[in-house]
């Protein structure tokens, strides 16, 4: 089976959720990547240098300088032709473009891969993730989203693909970018980091959200939050885990005043230790916590922070 | 401006699912209906729009068995001015619903269709998308804040790395996120007048669809279950055990 997966990217360094999608099509079969965009060819290099692609295809156009599904769908369709499987992210980059591939070329999309059983046969999350279900495809071709934290990241470097420029006549003027406002942090970026410190409705104010930089600092982690810490402003949309944010699934997770709603759990129960410290000790969160601390989030915040230094 | 919007009925989101023992799929028998909660979120910003007199007729309409006959009066009663009901016992995938919904547009020639970005039942994210494409229409995804003028929606999009905003142009398809808005309950007097609203129903073969199911459930099973860990007494056993137990700091 041939894969085209496309990439995601910010035209100066690749999402490291491409990696993982990268490994779910290397379970398909053969694997190229698709890049587009404008000023990219460090990030088609990158794509070259994966292990285990073998052709990464490049289309560079000013246009492109913003993806917009009503200008990639048109070109995945056509290159799908050369292809059986067609994979991206199951970011809100790929769930934007995809489905609009899939109606295209009148296939059924598999939204969320977590398992490749067959070339014809995947298991996927449903209901928050509270089941799984196993599904046979029947479509000659196959439009995918990977859940990216279900599969490990391709090498980054050893692969040598060849690198194919190609142009593609495409334009529309249904939709136009704007503006984007994007959260500029030094952090680690949240879906791939290897600590997360999350905090929810718990904290109380925008102020004592802030609580939580000092202990990411210190364990040089991404934060996140809670929908009722979002929805309350305490942080940024962007920063949502759960079954209709962000899913990760990081080495460490670290809930703070986080209740434990099973939308949230949706979002981080993969995750390898998971820690939570709230003051109700009834809280769900703790059915899933690997270690709990039942206590004042403000009196131990500092502590945390201050024991991890040492 | 006349707006359309799509309302799925689903397993109420404070329901803790069972999965069956067989292995069939999900238990609903008895289980308390919802109308899915992101088209909530479309409801309410359509009759906002109603009401703020930008938008003239408001049409919800629904995909299911009978008792999506339930989701659709619950719209008329958020303020929805009439309904569409297709009726179905078929399975019905993202695919499926959006060449169902299509019919629907090229019959009622709506400039806007509003749906919540995914069901929660199936978490798919596809049928907004998928209706744009097969309208040949932009798309406005995740949508957070819209403002509408006579040509154009300008639409800000809740996307991985922050916001972005888009111009899309008239007629579109827009798929509702959390922050758009937050969705009214329905009066007694609203819920009493939307039991007289129309609802026209239709059959897949009145409008020319035909059933096929492209996704065979082959099983659904349970996810495998964390076990609860302990509850330590004190900040310095939490990074003690962090440190020789979990091993990951």
């Amino acid at each position: 089976m041939r894969t085209l997966v496309l990439a995601e990217h910010n035209a100066s360094e690749l999402n490291a959720n491409t990696l993982n999608t990268v490994t779910c099509a290397t379970a398909l079969g053969l694997v190229d990547v698709l890049v587009v965009g404008h000023d990219c060819v460090a990030v088609a290099k990158e794509c070259a240098a994966i292990e285990g692609v073998g052709n990464v295809l490049c289309i560079e156009d000013a246009k492109h300088a913003h993806p917009l599904a009503e200008t990639l769908a048109p070109i995945l369709c056509a290159l799908g032709d050369n292809y059986e499987a067609l994979l991206a992210p199951a970011s809100t980059f790929g769930k934007n473009i995809m489905p609009r591939v899939a109606a295209l070329l009148d296939v059924q999309q598999i939204s969320d891969v977590c398992e490749v059983i067959d070339e014809n046969t995947f298991k996927r999350p449903i209901y928050a993730g509270n089941a799984i279900a196993t599904v046979r495809s029947c479509d000659a071709k196959k439009v995918i989203t990977v859940r990216t934290t279900a599969f490990d990241a391709a090498l980054p470097t050893g692969g040598s693909a060849a690198i194919q420029s190609l142009s593609f006549e495409t334009g529309t003027d249904l939709s136009t970018f704007v503006s984007s406002q994007l959260t500029q942090s030094d952090r680690p970026e949240l879906t791939s980091s290897s600590v997360i410190v999350s905090g929810g409705r718990g904290l109380g104010s925008i102020e004592s959200f802030a609580l939580l930089e000092q202990l990411a600092d210190t364990l040089d982690a991404a934060i996140g939050a809670s929908r009722a810490a979002v929805d309350a402003g305490f942080a940024p949309n962007d920063y949502q885990i759960g079954q209709t944010g962000k899913v990760v699934a990081p080495d460490l997770y670290i809930a703070v005043g986080i209740s434990g709603a099973i939308q949230h759990l949706a979002g981080m129960k993969d995750s390898r230790i998971i820690v939570a410290i709230n003051n109700d000790p009834d809280a769900p969160i703790f059915k899933v916590a690997d270690y709990g601390l039942v206590a004042d989030l403000f009196e131990v915040l500092p502590e945390l922070a201050q024991a991890l230094e040492q | 401006m006349k707006i359309l919007v799509a309302v799925k009925r689903v397993v109420d989101f404070n329901v803790k699912i069972r999965v069956q023992a067989d292995g069939s799929g999900v238990n609903t028998d008895g289980v308390k209906m919802s109308m899915n909660p992101f088209d909530e979120i479309a409801v309410e910003e359509a009759v906002r729009l109603k009401e703020a007199g930008i938008a003239s007729e408001v049409i919800a309409i629904s995909i299911g068995e009978g008792k999506a006959q339930d989701t659709i009066r619950t719209a008329l009663a958020l303020g929805a001015d009439r309904g569409i009901h297709i009726q179905t016992d078929d399975v019905i995938e993202p695919l499926l619903a959006a060449k169902t919904l299509k019919e629907i547009v090229d019959r009622e020639q709506p400039d806007l269709v509003m749906l919540g970005k995914q069901a929660i039942d199936d978490d798919a994210n596809q049928t907004p998308q998928m209706l744009a494409a097969l309208l040949g229409w932009g798309q406005g995804t995740f949508a957070s804040s819209l403002e509408i003028s006579s040509t154009h929606v300008t639409v800000v999009r809740e996307i991985d790395g922050g916001l972005e905003t888009l111009s899309l142009k008239l007629p579109c398809v827009i798929s509702t996120d959390l922050r758009l808005n937050e969705p009214r309950y329905a009066s007694l007097p609203n819920i009493m007048k939307a039991k007289k609203k129309p609802i026209e129903t239709f059959s897949l073969d009145d409008l020319g669809v035909a059933a096929s199911q492209r996704l065979q459930v082959i099983t659904v099973e349970e996810p495998p279950h964390r076990q609860a860990g302990q509850i330590v007494a004190s900040v310095s056993e939490l990074v003690e055990k962090l440190k020789t137990q979990a091993k990951v700091i």
